[in-house]
């Protein structure tokens, strides 16, 4: 059985749209950063799906560059919100407001 | 002119110039100013240390360099006749395309007669200050200062080009900066220096502007390439020629305080006693007589500007005689004097009888740095007062001090057969003999009898008639007492040289001096006498006495209290106003000037940056209230703007 591409690309969309929502309305900072991580990983299904689409390999060799940046990533957001958990004792991202004037 | 023209028919100076042997005593030349120098630095470093030892170091140094310059000066007179000129050059300084010019002393006999002056005058100025300045708190700076100095002036003298000269010439008016502002805690003090440095400033401005022309004209600045084609390139009376001249005596007016930059020197007086002996009597202000005797090939082809240089140099002589003979501080009547004796040596130089403005040069060196030590002793002895009228019969407490100081006073009127007279009636009878110089001569016999009067008055009032001074508002009297042998020697030994100083060149013709310095200048001056020669000097010499004679009987008997100050008297008190004139028409409008600049610095451009800067902050204080510091807000800017994109992409691609 083929799935039809368009599919892929809804289910794409659909994934990237819960992540912007949840980065806007959620103000847990591990929610916001799982919400990135949601919107590359949708971002690496729509490249597959190219790849795919037009038989050849570059989309798929994009998605592990992004699949490595995003690794990178994560190990860098996830030792922010440690120490900001620390500073701050609460995940709220609203309370990291310091640079407001 | 052609008469003139005809007179300059000497041979050029430097067309033969020669490289010293190794070894000798010209080799070694660079080391006289490198060793002043070097102990300059040194007293400067560790004169702190040192404490009263910085003397011996300064007086050591002083030392070699008098007597190496002495051994160059026997070299010289040791090479056959023709031959005596030399330059040494040590190492190359500024190698830019054309612009060549080298760290090079030039050896020959006018820096030679030079470099005794300076030498020794300044090594006894040296030995004198040890006394003069005992217990001053900056006493191993005073002597590092005047190491300093003495070094720079044997650059100047010893500089083989235009530009090495004006290193020299630099120097030497830094050191007068310092050197008179040397107690610099006293603001009047400190603003004389300033003053002294300020004027010289415009003079060296001229000096620069024709060295640019020099070069552009010959394309080299070395004295030896440069004077030698003078009449080839330039050409008689030629446009650069005159511009050339008449700038660097604008440099000369400067340094050597000759009307319309003369103010400073007065002022100059602010410096500790043996500074103003050294530097402002018997060296530095004689640079610019050495410079137009330097550059005389270049002046010979434009007399008729050579006379007004001449002309110049007696107007000042007779104004600052004039006002010499007003003044009260003993100081400054000799300061006056100086410029008066000054402005002879300019007479001889502009007219184009050299070794007559150099002889003048080296016996006036010698009398003056003797008065003006003694004038120093004098202060020594009555703590530090300076006015004439407040002293008074010290013949008898300080004797050697008095008739040192007489025998300088007979020197610079001119009494025969002391040394003034002989370098006076040589500068005077060069007036005689050029065709239109008589007035000059005229006006300088009337400034020898002036001289004459300002200088016995001068001693007059200090050593002989009754004590008049009284106490100080704190009650103190002084107790004048003769100064130590460190002060008295340098008095005695001076006093001597101004005794027998005339015997270098007691005939124009044939005198010692004249043939020595005949390789280093080309004399242009005319030899027609207007009038016989012998009563030309009888005249002179009888204006002197009748001066003389006029200031005995006139303090002696009838003027027993200062003049007072109105009329002519006052005017020549207050110098002439020339200070307040100065004052009006160019302080005060650069003050204007300098006020209205600094409103617009204020207003105009400090208003422009302070303007941007608070621009920056208005809108700062508007723009960020965008920065809110939620996350949230910024993704959502970023979301908008990636719907933005997308939106002109899509839009792009449909065909909105």
């Amino acid at each position: 059985m083929v799935v039809p591409a368009g599919y892929y690309l809804l289910l794409a969309a659909a994934l990237f749209s819960i992540g912007v929502v949840g980065v806007l309305v959620r103000r847990n900072i591990i929610v916001m950063f799982m919400c990135i991580e949601l919107m590359l990983n949708s971002v690496n299904l729509t490249l597959v799906t190219f790849s795919r689409i037009n038989g050849n390999l570059e989309g798929q060799v994009l998605s592990f560059f992004v699949m490595v940046v995003a690794a990178a990533e994560v190990t860098v957001g996830l030792a922010l919100i440690v120490n900001l958990f620390r500073l701050k004792a609460s995940t709220d991202a609203d309370e990291v407001d310091s640079l407001r004037s | 002119m052609s008469a003139v023209l005809a007179a300059s028919e000497g041979v050029v100076p430097l067309t033969q110039v020669l490289t010293a042997p190794g070894g000798s005593p010209v080799d070694l030349a660079w080391l006289i100013p490198v060793v002043p120098a070097v102990s300059a630095g040194l007293l400067l470093l560790f004169g702190k240390r040192l404490g009263r030892l910085a003397a011996a170091v300064a007086i050591t140094a002083m030392g070699y360099s008098a007597v190496a310059s002495t051994l160059v000066f026997a070299f010289l007179g040791s090479q056959p006749e023709g031959g005596r000129t030399f330059v040494r050059t040590v190492g190359t300084w500024i190698s830019a395309g054309p612009l060549q010019v080298d760290w090079s002393l030039l050896v020959d006999p006018l820096a030679s007669v030079m470099l005794l002056l300076v030498t020794w005058v300044g090594l006894l100025i040296h030995i004198y200050s040890i006394g003069y300045m005992h217990g001053d708190e900056r006493y191993p700076r005073f002597f590092a200062y005047m190491n300093l100095f003495a070094a720079s002036m044997l650059i100047l003298v010893l500089g083989s080009s235009f530009l090495t000269l004006f290193v020299g010439w630099e120097l030497v008016g830094l050191c007068s900066y310092l050197l008179v502002g040397f107690w610099f805690e006293n603001r009047d003090y400190a603003t004389a220096a300033k003053k002294a440095f300020i004027v010289n400033r415009i003079g060296d401005v001229g000096f620069m502007i024709a060295m640019f022309l020099v070069f552009f004209a010959f394309g080299s600045l070395d004295f030896a390439q440069v004077l030698p084609e003078a009449a080839t390139v330039l050409g008689a009376g030629s446009v650069t020629a005159v511009a050339i001249c008449l700038l660097l005596f604008v440099g000369a007016t400067g340094k050597s305080a000759q009307i319309p930059l003369y103010v400073w020197l007065p002022d100059a007086m602010a410096g500790p006693t043996p500074v103003s002996a050294l530097i402002h009597a018997a060296t530095m202000v004689t640079a610019g007589v050495y410079l137009l005797a330097r550059t005389s090939p270049l002046w010979a082809l434009v007399p008729e500007w050579g006379l007004l240089v001449a002309w110049i140099g007696v107007i000042t002589a007779l104004v600052t005689a004039l006002i010499a003979c007003a003044q009260r501080d003993l100081k400054k009547i000799l300061a006056y004097s100086t410029i008066s004796q000054l402005g002879y040596m300019f007479i001889g130089v502009g007219l184009g009888d050299q070794v007559a403005g150099i002889f003048h040069l080296l016996t006036h060196g010698f009398f003056k740095a003797l008065l003006f030590l003694a004038a120093g002793s004098v202060m020594h002895a009555m703590a530090n007062r300076t006015d004439v009228w407040g002293m008074g019969g010290l013949l008898r407490v300080m004797p050697i001090t008095a008739i040192t100081a007489l025998v300088g006073v007979l020197a610079i009127a001119g009494v025969p057969p002391l040394s003034g007279f002989w370098s006076k009636e040589e500068v005077l009878a060069a007036a005689a003999d050029t065709p239109g110089a008589q007035p000059i001569w005229l006006l300088g016999a009337i400034v020898a009898g002036l001289t004459a009067f300002y200088m016995v008055r001068w001693f007059y009032l200090i050593f002989l008639g009754s004590p008049r001074w009284q106490a100080d508002a704190d009650g103190s009297v002084p107790h004048p007492h003769e100064s130590p042998l460190s002060m008295t020697l340098p008095l005695v030994v001076l006093a001597v040289l101004s005794v027998i100083g005339g015997l270098l060149n007691i005939n124009p013709e044939t005198g010692f001096l004249h043939g020595w310095l005949e390789p280093s200048v080309l004399r242009y001056a005319g030899e027609t006498p207007f009038l016989a020669e012998a009563m030309a000097i009888v005249l002179v010499v009888a204006l002197s006495v009748v001066g003389l004679a006029v200031a005995l009987l006139a303090y002696g008997r009838r003027w027993t209290r200062p003049a007072p100050s109105i009329g002519a008297a006052g005017a020549a008190q207050r110098a002439f106003y020339v200070d307040r004139f100065y004052e009006t028409v160019v302080m005060v409008p650069g003050w204007l000037l300098a006020k209205g600049l600094a409103t617009f610095d204020r207003l105009g451009i400090d208003g422009l940056v302070n303007g941007s800067g608070r621009a920056t902050q208005r809108l700062a204080s508007v723009t960020r209230q965008l920065q809110t510091g939620f996350v949230r807000s910024y993704v959502l800017a970023v979301l908008a703007g990636a719907v933005l994109v997308g939106a002109m992409f899509f839009g792009a691609g449909v065909g909105w």
